[in-house]
């Protein structure tokens, strides 16, 4: 038996040649990621009268490779609250423990969770601020749905920055410049959200994950979609892009190996 | 460990425990009590000198929830800066208040790590502590062995027996009464622990009271106000005018 634990586990010197020990290395400068790897694209969200519904196709690519196709990326939180996030899986499986924990401390108390939504995108933003701080980001942009202390509807997000920002309608990653301009075509500001019905709000955000399934070549045409009402929150975790129509493909000129 | 020690946990009892709890029998009392909708803090103080100040019995921790203090009050200080901290830091970190049964039982906890860690004494103060959250009104009692427990109604502090005797023989009356009539059943309670030839003054009284706000407030809370000096005049004159008026509906002299 060897005792030197460095040579645990490392293939053997007299086989292979001796060993490079700078890979042992624990010593200069530390290194932290500078970008995302698998990434989930964009999450979109429209608030509606009493309540939020909230949607994310299931795709986590790896660059340009659709990697995972099976990637739940909306988190419910406390049955009342719904966190969609963009950006970086691993960082967003590290927040999910985050809340995980948070979850638990607050079901110690007598009477419960209370952490309502806007808690919860405050929680976010810190966390995120904190990271960048250390030059160490958590790289995510995420949507936070449920409801504020008044028990309005909330929807805001919050990015790697520890920025937040809220509308009445938003999306992150490429949605934000696909899917904002039809929610703002079918929701114009002077429109009150209550008269917003749920079906509505459900029904545009089926249409978004349409067009971003057509234009985002990181997308997929599968989805999670939450409902968010006083009632508490339900999910589908199965959803499919329906009447797809390639028709239109025909019509785009310029890429490829067309002639004229 | 020692032998004495051994023989204290055979007999379940930590003596310095109990001396610490004896620190809370010490201090002047103070008196806790809620209803549906407020929670009152009331507390009788003391001036070591005729000519000194009074030291502070109620502190206000945040803006929904405050303490009253009985025992040593520097221990009662580090507690109560403690919980400015934990509160300031709720409202940092999720922007909300703190909930009152969370940071109570981190109180909690602090206090009974010093009943069992070498080189630590337990906390030599005993708080009521008062607070609102979604639920509405709470009061809590902490002793120095780190037990807490929540309260419809306490007292504790010197002749608190006295205050407490009261509170349960008058619970279903002050359950379901108005905020004003809320603090005159914790200064009657209060009152009932003085001795013969004392009596609630605007110098020796201290009241703190939290709650839900009422109808078309502007937020959810009503903020913890402490009345203290001239602004406990109404509150007295209130206890004089219960006094008179609940005997027997015949109306008394009360010299003022």
């Amino acid at each position: 038996m060897n005792h030197l634990p460095e040579i645990w586990g490392r293939p053997r010197n007299d086989i292979y040649g001796s060993y490079n020990p700078s890979y042992l290395k624990t010593s200069g400068p530390i290194t932290h990621t500078s970008s995302p790897t698998v990434t989930g694209t964009s999450v979109v969200a429209v608030k509606f009268n009493g309540g939020v519904a909230i949607a994310a196709d299931k795709l986590a690519s790896y660059g340009s490779l659709a990697r995972f196709t099976d990637v739940k990326r909306l988190r419910v939180f406390a049955n009342s609250s719904v966190v969609g996030f963009g950006g970086d899986v691993s960082d967003m499986q590290y927040i999910d423990r985050l809340l995980e924990s948070i979850d638990i401390r607050e079901h110690y108390s007598t009477h419960g969770n209370m952490l309502n939504a806007k808690n919860l995108l405050t929680y976010l933003s810190k966390v995120f601020y904190k990271r960048r701080s250390q030059f160490n980001p958590l790289w995510n942009h995420v949507l936070v749905a449920g409801f504020d202390g008044n028990g309005a509807p909330f929807l805001s997000s919050a990015d790697l920055l520890g920025n937040t920002f809220s509308a009445p309608h938003m999306a992150t990653g490429f949605g934000a410049h696909l899917a904002v301009p039809i929610l703002r075509r079918l929701f114009p500001e002077e429109r009150p959200i209550e008269d917003i019905t749920k079906d509505n709000a459900v029904a545009a955000l089926q249409e978004c994950m349409k067009v971003l399934f057509y234009r985002d070549a990181r997308s997929l045409d599968e989805y999670s979609i939450a409902v968010i009402t006083k009632d508490g929150v339900e999910v589908k975790e199965d959803e499919k892009v329906q009447a797809q129509s390639w028709a239109f493909a025909e019509a785009i000129r310029g890429y490829g190996a067309q002639t004229a | 460990m020692t032998d004495s020690c051994l023989k204290q946990l055979a007999a379940r009892r930590i003596f310095q425990v109990e001396y610490a709890q004896e620190a809370v029998k010490q201090g002047s009392v103070v008196v806790g009590l809620v209803n549906k909708t407020h929670a009152v803090l009331v507390g009788l103080k003391r001036n070591a000198e005729e000519l000194s100040s009074y030291q502070k019995k109620v502190i206000e921790i945040d803006s929904h929830m405050g303490i009253a203090i009985a025992g040593l009050a520097s221990d009662a200080r580090v507690l109560s800066n403690y919980m400015k901290q934990q509160s300031l830091g709720s409202r940092m970190t999720y922007g909300r208040p703190i909930p009152p049964d969370r940071i109570v039982s981190q109180i909690a906890d602090r206090a009974q790590l010093n009943t069992q860690q070498y080189g630590k004494r337990p906390y030599g103060v005993g708080l009521l502590v008062a607070g609102v959250d979604e639920a509405g009104p709470h009061l809590f009692e902490f002793q120095p062995s780190g037990l807490t427990h929540e309260m419809l109604a306490c007292a504790i502090g010197a002749r608190s027996q006295m205050a407490r005797t009261y509170l349960e023989r008058n619970m279903d009356k002050f359950l379901n009464c108005s905020r004003d009539e809320l603090i005159t059943h914790g200064l009657r309670a209060l009152k009932e622990t003085l001795s013969q030839d004392k009596e609630l003054t605007i110098d020796n009284t201290s009241v703190g009271i939290v709650g839900l706000a009422g109808e078309g407030a502007k937020g959810k809370f009503e903020s913890f106000k402490l009345y203290e000096g001239q602004d406990t005049v109404p509150l007295l004159e209130a206890v004089e005018q219960s006094e008179s008026g609940g005997n027997a509906g015949e109306s008394m002299e009360v010299d003022s």
